[in-house]
């Protein structure tokens, strides 16, 4: 019984290893579209006294191409749809739609467009781009890890940092953090 | 006659007189702006008008706990002998009903924040975090809470209008210097 388990871990390692070891950005060349489904868009905004405010948007869109002669000239587009915007507490929902924050009824979507990728590994980038919330537009910096390429599917994990107040969201400060961490899994399908 | 800090037995000082009026102010302020917070249809400014609620909030309760250990260290001066035997007997309970309720009602402000399942953090002024009271967090304590505040603060504005309307008798209708004790020491006795 160990033996065959052994023997399993033994094929799968065999098996895995040249796939991840080839997993680069070169080698993922290539247009994806974000699959919602298998991807997740989430955030965190520091609180005074300890703790923070945790959410994720359920609604977004985007896509991902890979330029196989230059990394350099790889997009990356996404947009979010803040309507869907949950934190598990129904009234801080309600909060965040509404004119104090997203303003999601005249505004319904926050766009981010890659200006530049620069590639900073093997499997890193750092992504720079503008994002546009509530009528305003501003150069952010994300940093894309490459988490896996399989079968016409790219994953990557995505963070970054940004100041809300430069999007008229300053509210609640100084209670609650200027700065949101964003930690997003975007998983593209290609074609 | 000297303007002293602390009271004697004919006269408020200003120590007393300056809390008076300032706690005064902040209740009925206070009132006013619970009243505005909560009916405002801008999220943005009612969340600002709840925080600055909160932090004058934790100003009275700081100043009526001054206020109580200055009472308590100081002489009270005594009312005017042609006051009643019914309203020398009424005035000190309404008294000491007014002082409940100012320690009462930002106590059971700081009871619904610390139970509410918002969990937005307390910081008076923008000075300092001030921690929750220990008690346990649920949507039953909030409304609980929310209720005991609310139920409190229109009790105590009606303690307000009766002491303010005991004042105004004293001064127009008695025409003693029971009011007037209260605004300047140099109005004290007899």
């Amino acid at each position: 019984m160990f033996a065959r388990i052994l023997g399993f871990a033994a094929v799968a390692a065999c098996i895995a290893t040249p796939v991840f070891a080839a997993v680069a950005l070169g080698d993922a060349a290539g247009s994806y579209s974000i699959s919602p489904a298998s991807s997740s868009i989430r955030f965190s905004i520091g609180k005074v006294g300890g703790g923070g405010l945790n959410g994720a948007f359920a609604r977004f869109k985007g896509s991902i191409r890979i330029d196989n002669s230059d990394v350099a000239r790889s997009q990356v587009n996404f947009t979010i749809f803040p309507e869907s915007v949950g934190t598990g507490q129904g009234r801080i929902d309600a909060f965040l739609r509404s004119d104090a924050v997203f303003d999601a009824a005249n505004s319904p979507e926050i766009q981010f467009r890659s200006t530049s990728v620069t590639r900073t590994s093997d499997t890193t980038a750092l992504v720079t781009g503008r994002l546009t919330a509530r009528g305003k537009s501003f150069p952010e910096k994300f940093t894309a890890e490459l988490g896996g390429l399989k079968a016409g599917t790219i994953k990557f994990h995505v963070i970054g940092k940004v100041l809300r107040s430069r999007y008229g969201m300053d509210v609640g400060t100084p209670l609650y953090s200027n700065i949101v961490d964003f930690d997003m899994t975007l998983t593209g399908r290609r074609g | 006659m000297s303007a002293s800090i602390t009271n004697s037995t004919t006269r408020y000082g200003w120590g007393t007189i300056l809390l008076h009026w300032l706690i005064a102010l902040i209740f009925i302020g206070q009132f006013a702006l619970g009243l505005i917070m909560v009916r405002l249809t801008s999220q943005r400014t009612a969340f600002e008008l709840i925080q600055l609620h909160k932090s004058f909030g934790f100003l009275l309760l700081g100043l009526i706990i001054l206020r109580i250990a200055w009472r308590l260290g100081n002489a009270a001066p005594a009312l005017p002998r042609s006051v009643g035997t019914l309203e020398r007997r009424a005035a000190p309970l309404a008294h000491l009903a007014l002082y409940a309720f100012q320690i009462a009602l930002p106590l059971s402000g700081w009871a619904l924040v610390s139970v509410s399942t918002l969990e937005i953090p307390s910081m008076p002024f923008s000075l300092f975090v001030m921690p929750n009271l220990p008690l346990a967090e649920s949507d039953a304590a909030e409304s609980f809470w929310a209720a005991a505040h609310w139920y409190l603060a229109y009790a105590g504005i009606a303690l307000v209008v009766l002491h303010v309307a005991a004042a105004l008798r004293h001064h127009f209708r008695l025409r003693d210097n029971v009011l007037t004790r209260m605004i300047t020491p140099s109005s004290g006795g007899e």
